[in-house]
């Protein structure tokens, strides 16, 4: 059934058609018509799960470690300072070995104050071993929150998907929202294989020595490499019932291409508007879309951006005192590669700066001009 | 005088507590009454280490270890977990410290509590960061030395009436309980077993260690906290009921302080005020309570 929704709504209703048993949540702009909508389906029984209405973000990933630990599959929606209170309980999320879905609405962190996108709240999360998947359209959307209790829920890590503040949050697109029954095909309900349980006692996350704490970090890690393998899957068996798949990466007109842009969201959408403007004048030019950055998939980035003699990433994100996130990430997965292209970081696009064509084509020409690529990353927009 | 307490223990020999712990006392008194029907969850606290270390569990029934502000919030999660896949039967049972409790889990704690989430909230209170080594939290006594409040500048606040202002969140149950009368403790978690709703048990537990006060002496002086006034035994129902349980036999608080190091600074001008102090929260509760 096709319906024109919000990227927050598809969020939503792909909650729902994974029927969700648990969502604590707690507001905050420009998630929370994500919540809102969720609130309504478990009010109206379209939903059969416990909706908490929190204090704090810190206690909607507490209570969603609580949720999981129980055995029932738990969903949150935040944003920016939410996420970033979160911080330590996303850790524990990943050491608890939970696999919660959680969707993160690219918001800017403060001062000053900004409601709009930028990808640094995510990108600060890293390292606290959630798989990560920047979407690019409403269906994108809706299909990765079933696709990522599949993954979740097999390799026993969380996982966060992420979407544009306002460019997808707050737009309407069509969407073709799957049969529930389809879903449910695709999405068994929840039999948690670890459970907190009464009649088979365990203690849960007590202290362990180095030995044994390396030993579970190493688990994690092993299965994150594992999620590659499982994702892919999830991703093929997910077009087998649907008709549609994403991939980890998506190349575009890479072919022959001397110059590759990279992105990830909303401004991949535009960047193909001009990679096809620029192909009809002539210009060997590519994109490369990343969807899943954690795990990081190395094997088609590099596949992609191999025989390219430059690449340009844009980040909506800055590690200060060093480059765009993806930047960095693009560089060291190529750095080990025999032939190999340069690759220039620019930074656009923060607090909702508006990533218009007009900035993506300033982007790759300056990359076709510059020789070498500056150890600074170069910023394009804004006032200073 | 017979007990009226269940014999079935779910802590086993081999915890890791310091001797004369009062926080091994308590979880032992509660599990007897709650049964294996029960998961516990506790925050960074000493329990964090008497549990045991991974293999091992000193504890026989489901126990979960979270981060130190997030017991209420954990515990909410684990009921609604457990309920949506049709155990309403299990209690869930949060066991936090002082800390956890007064300090940086009370933003939680308040938001499950005005939720009215279904579960048993312990805070086992040794009056400071035990685990840490005995730094001042807000349930520190005033008075009292620890390590963040040396005998120069001892803690200059009053401890924070921390049952008031769970009841004032009208929560259907909330009591104080001493490890010293474990009959009164049983009876409070077997009554708060039976109600629906945030049920909040505050539970004096000594800390010889932290206490600097002989571990043989643990219970000697959580009597005398009762019979001091320093630590009444009362509750609250539906936040404003208030029924004090036990009649103190108004024993001097020099009585109390003298067996513990940590008020071994004070001088006859301390004890005084302490006492007076003592005397006008008492006065404060007579005035709400029945007996």
């Amino acid at each position: 059934m096709i319906k024109v929704m919000i990227g927050n709504h598809a969020v939503s209703y792909g909650v729902m058609l994974s029927r969700v048993q648990v969502i604590p949540a707690y507001p905050i702009t420009p998630q929370t018509s994500i919540v809102e909508e969720l609130s309504e389906f478990c009010a109206d029984g379209h939903l059969n799960a416990r909706f908490i209405k929190v204090e704090s973000e810190h206690s909607a990933m507490a209570c969603c470690i609580g949720a999981s630990a129980a055995g029932a599959r738990t969903f949150t929606a935040t944003s920016s300072q939410g996420l970033a209170l979160m911080h330590e309980m996303l850790h524990w999320a990943t050491g608890a070995r939970l696999p919660i879905v959680m969707a993160n609405v690219n918001r800017a962190l403060g001062p000053p104050w900004n409601i709009w996108n930028d990808q640094t709240d995510s990108l600060s999360q890293r390292d606290t071993g959630w798989l990560q998947f920047y979407c690019e359209s409403n269906q994108e959307v809706l299909d990765t929150v079933i696709q990522s209790f599949k993954i979740s829920e097999e390799v026993l890590l969380p996982t966060m998907l992420v979407l544009d503040a306002f460019f997808l949050s707050h737009t309407a697109e069509a969407v073709d929202v799957p049969d529930a029954q389809d879903v449910d095909r695709y999405l068994p309900r929840y039999q948690a294989r670890y459970r907190l349980d009464v009649d088979n006692p365990h203690s849960f996350g007590n202290l362990a020595t180095p030995e044994y704490y390396q030993g579970f970090r190493n688990k994690i890690q092993d299965d994150m490499i594992r999620a590659r393998t499982v994702a892919k899957k999830a991703d093929e068996d997910f077009e087998s019932i649907f008709h549609r798949s994403y991939g980890f990466t998506e190349a575009y007109q890479c072919e022959g291409a001397d110059l590759i842009l990279v992105t990830s969201g909303t401004v991949v959408s535009t960047s193909r508007i001009v990679i096809d403007e620029l192909r009809k004048e002539g210009r060997k030019v590519g994109l490369l879309k990343i969807r899943m950055f954690r795990p990081f998939p190395f094997d088609d980035v590099i596949g992609a951006l191999k025989d390219a003699k430059k690449v340009a990433v844009l980040d909506r994100a800055i590690s200060f005192g060093h480059s765009g996130i993806f930047a960095q990430e693009i560089m060291s997965a190529m750095y080990n590669q025999p032939s190999k292209p340069l690759i220039y970081s620019y930074i656009t696009g923060l607090g909702g700066l508006d990533v218009t064509p007009r900035i993506i084509t300033d982007i790759i020409n300056d990359a076709c001009e510059r020789d070498i690529p500056p150890q600074e990353s170069i910023w394009i927009g804004g006032k200073s | 005088m017979s007990s009226t307490m269940p014999m079935q223990e779910y802590i086993s020999p081999g915890h890791m507590a310091c001797p004369g712990c009062g926080a091994v006392l308590a979880m032992r008194y509660i599990l007897n009454v709650l049964g294996e029907k029960t998961v516990v969850v506790i925050p960074a606290s000493c329990w964090s280490v008497i549990d045991g270390v991974f293999p091992y569990s000193a504890v026989r029934v489901p126990l979960f270890h979270t981060a130190f502000e997030t017991a209420a919030s954990v515990a909410s999660g684990i009921k609604a977990g457990l309920d949506i896949q049709g155990d309403t039967e299990t209690t869930v049972l949060a066991f936090a410290g002082d800390g956890a409790t007064f300090d940086i889990g009370f933003q939680a704690l308040s938001g499950a509590a005005e939720r009215n989430e279904d579960f048993i909230y312990v805070c086992y209170d040794n009056e400071a960061y035990m685990n840490t080594g005995v730094q001042r939290s807000s349930a520190t006594p005033y008075g009292a030395w620890t390590t963040t409040t040396p005998v120069r500048h001892p803690k200059d606040r009053p401890k924070k009436r921390i049952l008031e202002i769970m009841a004032a969140h009208e929560i259907p149950y909330a009591a104080t309980a001493s490890i010293a009368y474990p009959d009164d403790l049983s009876a409070k978690v077997k009554k708060a077993k039976g109600i629906y709703g945030t049920k909040f048990l505050h539970i004096f537990s000594p800390c010889p260690t932290g206490w600097k006060s002989k571990s043989s002496q643990i219970i000697k002086i959580a009597r005398l906290a009762v019979h001091t006034k320093v630590f009444p035994l009362y509750e609250v129902e539906n936040g404003f009921t208030f029924h004090i349980n036990m009649e103190p036999k108004n024993i001097p608080v020099r009585e109390y302080l003298k067996l513990q190091g940590r008020f071994a600074h004070l001088s006859e001008e301390d004890i005084a005020d302490i006492q007076r102090q003592v005397d006008e929260e008492w006065e404060h509760l007579l005035k709400r309570a029945l007996y």
